[in-house]
């Protein structure tokens, strides 16, 4: 009684109910107009196949027709032609389709019947379980199916039932593979949990809770099979093994056809296009079930309605961009802005503007989620999935990077842009030897010859203080470690040398001890090669170490930028002193650690007003009502705040 | 004792364990071993379930005595594994027994139609590998309308039965425009160029299925490459996209080449079973159709332990290009 209680909640509240569901399911398929054509004709098949046996009972047992017809095309008296016999083909398809469709449905019956619950309890019980059933599909895998179809057949003569169940068998594996890997994360989750906590049954729970959520995988596998049964019950058909003569079958009239091919090449084309026209249904259904269950639990859908509408416009078009750069920076970025059409349209980046000077270190500070790596990638143009600019200006060498036709802004990366990524261990191409990668960088960038160029990459590993770079060139990349790695990416990195090198959280993944050396290469690579480094990074000891100015983002938008003296004396922005503030080096008691409360909000839900007010102890009504501009309280140093002048000096 | 391990005598040997080709063998020799027992066994049981069935297939019109006779001389009157230790023991020794139908040694039946049916695989491999790829890799790298073109097409490939393909190309290609033989099999030895046209429409009714499947792979394969980190670096790197495409991701891609290219043998084999027929080429296809028809157990037998040898082959072969491809299979 106890236990019925807490089921109820639990079956109502947190678990998908099977009926809602798949009725859920058949309304979304109803409104593609390809899949509602589709499942119209496959109930037109399966109408025929059991209705027209019963209309037509003497066409399954006709041994000949009109001999005096033979082999006509299609005429008013007989639509779709004679065949050999000079029977009826329009009657032979229709009343064929029922051994057709029944050979399908055994095979499909049976390989559902044997996949889905042995993939139930891989997925769901796991261990040995798991490891049996694994094995016993592997080893159903590796036989050769067909050829134990015709075993069987060859025992149980012209049996389709025998061949059809022989087949389901044969499929089963593939079946058993895609439920468990289907089953497998829906254990994991809550609501599972829960449900064993309650006692409920491992039997009660597989079919009541797992069994409702996979089954749009296990509908997408019918379909598959549906369309391989019908293929393979058709050839079988034509090899006159499994429906003994006279009755009419799809693939014994193509074997009819066949033998008459000279003489009427008409023949093989009703049942070719019936067979065609129904595998090509069951085809589409099953992908379209596959893109309906996908959106539904990827939770695609949440972002379609008003898509347009909710792309928030930085006033109308584009908002507008200062003439080029006056100043003679190296790189200057105004008001970039970088929206992500899949995510929405939202805005990830929003009037980003800031400058790095020839041979200066910058920092790009902030905490995760506030679009310091999405600017960097934007510099060179290499945003992930969909991401584009949509306004700004990136000035660099007097070009303009942003509006560069592609191939020229190739011919920028790597040779005057450089980049090294925060996850070293996956820059490189697994496949290919890192002394091979380096010399291709190398054959791009200067035109050497392959030999020449392997001496490059030598050289070049031997600059960022690898030992033995004969033989780190000789490796691959995962037989590097994660300090080894970064080295090699650096390595890679400066074989265009590139005037400014884009480091995006180069330590982050690396340990301590490794992290110290990395910095300590890439301030040497600065001082020798008077190279300017835009350093992305959460570290304010990172930033202590290596920069002369820092540019700190927040929410998509730059709120300070200043050298950073006066910027750790006294920051003008009150996220860089919470930022601060909360970093080790500057805590006064190590047992209690100031954080900023609240967390970054996600690009589209950004407050209106300044982006910080939420979490800001100095926020006022003014903060919320407006945008706040970028101001320039005093030469060199930017800020976010109109409060500025209220936050004092830290130490 | 480890001065033993450490001497010169122990150290080729112990190379040679280690060594990741001779590992990839023989893991799939010890799973062949029991794949084979189980393949063999398993025909042996099922064609010991209704013998009489061969019996009537034979002597339709036999008296008892007759019957008696044949029943003792297939060996029927022994219990059944007794019989199968038989034919283990002469298979092992390299005979898998004699036909009923034709007499012949079934090693003898298997040779003949082994170069038939390969003759008809080699170039469709090749085509779907060729054209396969190639497809894959140029609607992943194109996108857009070739894209869809080339995912239409390969609907249209899943959808077609190959055997009516066959039949269609025949009645195109062969009766009309007499461009091709309709039918029959003319050996590499005898005539290279009839061998070639001969083949010809057979391989194209067979290749349409794969190269579908390799088709879309590779797109997949390649798209997933594409979006990948080692992708976008080597692209911050300023790698010029053809060498991008050509030399790294299509490496990384090939993976998936090899992994569909394997299966999609394991499936020609049932191809060959329907496009053999049409084309009545006399290969292992149409050798096992007639054995099945007729109840000729031991060819059946036979083709049927050679096709999983052919798997288990094609399993190995899978594996070691991994490792060639692979640096990673190499060392783990």
């Amino acid at each position: 009684m106890t236990t019925a209680a807490i089921v109820e909640p639990l079956d109502s509240g947190l678990a998908p109910a099977t009926d809602r569901e798949s009725t859920r399911l058949l309304r979304r398929l109803l409104r593609r107009p390809v899949t509602v054509v589709c499942m119209v004709w496959l109930a037109v098949v399966v109408i025929v196949a059991i209705v027209a046996p019963i209309l037509m009972p003497h066409v399954a047992s006709q041994n000949a027709g009109n001999i005096f017809k033979v082999l006509q095309g299609p005429s008013r008296q007989h639509l779709l032609g004679t065949d050999s016999v000079g029977r009826d083909v329009l009657d032979r398809l229709l009343v064929g389709t029922r051994v057709t469709m029944l050979g399908v449905v055994e095979s499909v019956f049976v390989t559902l019947v044997i996949g889905v619950p042995a993939g139930l309890a891989a997925g769901y019980l796991g261990g040995r379980t798991d490891r049996a059933i694994g094995w016993l599909t592997d080893l159903t895998l590796s036989l050769p199916g067909i050829a134990l179809v015709l075993v069987v057949l060859s025992i149980f003569p012209s049996s389709m039932l025998a061949g059809m169940v022989t087949l389901g068998v044969i499929l089963s594996p593939f079946t058993t593979r895609v439920v468990r890997s289907a089953t497998l994360p829906i254990r994991e989750e809550l609501y599972i949990a829960a449900a064993q906590v309650s006692g409920l049954s491992r039997f009660y729970i597989i079919t009541r809770h797992v069994l409702s959520r996979i089954l749009g995988v296990v509908i997408v596998l019918a379909a598959i099979y549906a369309a391989t049964s019908l293929v393979t019950q058709t050839g079988l058909a034509y090899l006159g093994l499994i429906v003994p003569l006279p009755a009419p079958s799809w693939g014994g009239m193509v074997g009819d056809g066949i033998s008459a091919l000279t003489n009427q090449p008409w023949l093989i084309w009703p049942p070719g296009v019936a067979m065609t026209l129904t595998v090509v249904a069951f085809g589409l259904l099953g992908d379209a079930v596959r893109d309906v269950t996908a959106e539904r639990w990827s939770g695609a859908r949440v972002q379609r309605p008003g898509r347009r509408r909710a792309a928030p416009m930085a006033g109308a078009g584009p908002s507008p961009v200062a003439p080029a750069p006056a100043s003679d920076a190296l790189l200057c970025v105004q008001n970039l802005t970088v929206r992500f059409p899949s995510r929405g349209s939202v805005r990830v980046i929003d009037d980003v503007s800031f400058e790095i000077a020839a041979g200066e270190t910058v920092g790009l500070v902030g905490e995760s989620g506030c679009g310091k790596t999405v600017t960097a990638m934007s510099l060179l143009r290499l945003l992930p999935g969909d991401g584009e600019i949509v306004a700004g200006r990136i000035t660099f060498d007097g070009r303009d990077l942003a509006s560069l036709p592609e191939e020229q802004l190739r011919r920028v990366r790597g040779r005057e842009i450089g980049l090294i990524s925060q996850e070293p261990m996956v820059s490189l191409t697994p496949a290919f030897r890192v002394g091979w990668q380096l010399a291709l960088s190398v054959r791009v960038h200067h035109g050497v010859s392959r030999r020449a160029a392997q001496a490059t990459a030598i050289e070049l590993l031997r600059s960022v203080h690898l030992p033995d770079p004969g033989l780190v060139a000789r490796l691959y990349p995962h037989e590097l470690s994660g300090g080894m790695a970064q080295r090699v990416a650096i390595a890679r990195a400066l074989a265009g040398e590139p005037k400014l090198l884009i480091a995006d959280e180069p330590t982050t993944a690396l340990d301590v001890t490794v992290q110290a050396e990395i910095l300590e290469l890439l301030r040497e690579l600065q001082r020798d090669r008077g190279m300017a480094i835009l350093l992305v990074t959460h570290d304010w000891g990172v930033v202590a170490d290596l920069c002369d100015r820092a540019v700190v983002m927040y929410a998509g938008q730059v709120v300070e930028q200043a050298e950073l003296n006066p910027l750790f004396r006294r920051p003008l922005h009150p996220y860089t002193r919470a930022l601060l503030m909360s970093d080790l080096h500057n805590a006064p008691d190590l047992d209690h650690l100031p954080s900023i409360p609240g967390s970054v909000p996600k690009p589209g839900a950004w407050p209106h007003g300044c982006h910080f007010h939420p979490r800001c102890g100095y926020a006022t009504a003014a903060c919320r009502d407006q945008p706040i501009p970028l101001e320039h309280p005093t030469a060199g140093r930017d800020t976010r705040c109109i409060h500025a002048d209220q936050l004092s000096v830290l130490r | 004792m480890s001065a033993l391990t450490h001497s010169g005598m122990w150290r080729p040997a112990g190379r040679m364990v280690g060594h990741p080709v001779v590992r990839v063998v023989l893991r799939r020799a010890v799973l062949a071993v029991p794949l084979l027992f189980v393949v063999s066994a398993l025909s042996f049981v099922l064609s010991s379930l209704a013998p009489t069935n061969v019996i009537d297939l034979r002597l339709p019109s036999g008296t008892a005595a007759q019957r008696a006779q044949l029943a003792r001389q297939l060996g029927f009157d022994q219990p059944i594994y007794d019989r199968y230790w038989h034919w283990l023991v002469h298979a092992l020794g390299g005979n898998l027994g004699t036909s009923y139908v034709t007499g012949q040694r079934v090693t003898t039946e298997i040779g003949q139609r082994f170069p038939v049916t390969l003759s008809l695989v080699i170039p469709t491999m090749l085509v779907m590998f060729v054209i396969g790829v190639g497809a894959g890799v140029a609607s992943a790298v194109r996108g857009g309308a070739v894209g869809r073109a080339i995912d239409t097409l390969s609907l249209v490939g899943f959808a077609l039965p190959g055997f009516w393909v066959g039949a269609v190309l025949v009645s195109l290609f062969a009766v009309r425009l007499h461009l091709f033989p309709a039918i029959g099999y003319v050996s590499l030895a005898q005539s290279p160029t009839d061998w070639a046209r001969s083949m010809v429409l057979p391989v194209a009714a067979l290749s349409l299925l794969p190269i579908a499947v390799m088709a879309r792979q590779m797109r997949e394969a390649m798209m997933d490459v594409l979006a990948s980190e080692h992708v976008r670096m080597a692209r911050a790197n300023g790698i010029p996209p053809r060498l991008i495409v050509g030399r790294l991701a299509l490496k990384s891609a090939s993976m998936r080449a090899v992994t569909v290219g394997g299966l999609q043998v394991v499936g020609l084999l049932t191809g060959t079973l329907f496009v053999e027929q049409v084309f009545t080429l006399p290969g292992l296809g149409s050798g096992l159709t007639a054995a099945a028809s007729t109840g000729d157990v031991p060819v059946l037998q036979g083709i049927v332990v050679f096709f999983t040898l052919i798997i288990v082959v094609i399993n190995l072969a899978v594996d070691l290009t991994y490792t060639l491809l692979d640096p990673r299979m190499r060392t783990s």
